[in-house]
């Protein structure tokens, strides 16, 4: 199949959900994405995926729930993206979908360790962090606030840091 | 009907929806899924410091911004509208291996006893939400992403840096769980 449409597109550098619609949106129709936002958010209510409880269960191999959430998701996102992929689905604004493949650095190690351990202990990753929030538990603002502190730490010392 | 969706959702319906998530964020704007970039962009937008990695238009992401704005608005409709009025169900083990720790409030989805606004002045809410969530912000991005952006948009997507993270966030987390919170129990008993 002959691409013919190369664009480059700025991204802020290493982002693992960069915007690549190459039509501008315009700030209102963002709400497509709160509203996506939304849906999420009740399903991991529902499914109490926010909950600390759960998060122990997992790590504490008592329950099947988080893996069978987690396993299925990845299921469903992979044949999807299977199909996108095989039968060149276009988005709505009929633009081909992005991919971008991943670089392996040893950050994904050593970052990943250390956000494992703050998992067990928040019981958040930080999609939940929001959901948490949102559900009336306001202490985790300040968890939420030292997560944007971490990733500020990150960003200041990342270059002194092994990759 | 709403009897059923105030039920508490089983694995395999929230499986699938989030898993939908993925196609329908490519499809509606051409966006991979992930969560923890949103950190970064408030990075970006209130304390950029000409620091290179947080140099960058972030209102062309903003989108990633709305998202988490949905997904904080999303929990308030579910506890408000549609949640469940039952404690919630914790396995045995787990409920008998906490209780040992230390943990007496199992009535809600968090532990009030660790989790509530009287905490957050204190060891506890020092430890819990404030190096816990220093972990998650630090470690998210230097692994590169979450576990949205790796395990569930990347793992679709057959990567293998992202296996690594996501056997590494497990790993971090069984390290946790099993050696760390019991240190971390006796030292705010």
């Amino acid at each position: 199949m002959a691409e013919v449409e190369e664009f480059v597109i700025e991204h802020p550098m290493e982002c693992e959900a960069p915007n690549d619609q190459i039509k501008k949106e315009r700030l209102f129709s963002n709400l497509k994405y709160l509203v996506l936002g939304v849906l999420f958010g009740i399903v991991f209510v529902k499914a109490e995926i926010i909950s600390w409880f759960r998060i122990q269960e997992m790590f504490r191999l008592a329950a099947f729930h988080m893996y069978g959430v987690i396993g299925t998701a990845i299921v469903v996102g992979a044949i999807s993206i299977f199909l996108i992929k095989k039968f060149n689905i276009k988005t709505i604004e009929g633009e081909k979908v992005a991919f971008h493949p991943k670089t392996f650095n040893k950050g994904q190690i050593f970052g990943g360790l250390i956000f494992g351990l703050g998992w067990a202990i928040t019981g958040a990753c930080p999609g939940p962090l929001f959901a948490q929030i949102g559900s009336g538990f306001l202490a985790v603002i300040i968890t939420l606030l030292s997560a944007i502190a971490g990733t500020w730490v990150y960003g200041k010392f990342r270059d002194k840091l092994p990759h | 009907m709403l009897e059923i969706i105030r039920q508490p959702w089983p694995w395999y319906v929230a499986g699938v929806l989030i898993g939908l998530t993925v196609p329908a964020l490519l499809l509606i704007g051409n966006k991979s899924f992930g969560v923890s970039s949103s950190l970064r962009h408030i990075c970006a937008a209130c304390m950029p410091s000409k620091i290179p990695f947080f140099s960058y238009d972030w209102k062309k992401e903003i989108w990633n911004l709305f998202f988490v704005g949905g997904i904080l608005l999303g929990g308030l409709i579910a506890m408000q509208l549609l949640s469940n009025p039952e404690p919630i169900q914790i396995a045995e083990s787990t409920k008998a291996q906490l209780s040992a720790l230390g943990v007496k409030d199992f009535s809600g989805l968090m532990p009030n006893d660790i989790f509530g606004v009287d905490q957050i002045f204190t060891l506890k809410g020092l430890i819990f939400m404030v190096f816990g969530g220093f972990m998650v912000g630090f470690g998210t991005r230097y692994a590169g992403g979450c576990t949205s952006g790796h395990a569930i948009m990347g793992l679709s997507n057959l990567q293998l840096p992202s296996l690594i993270a996501t056997i590494s966030f497990m790993v971090g987390g069984f390290i946790s769980t099993w050696i760390l919170l019991p240190y971390i129990f006796k030292l705010i008993a």
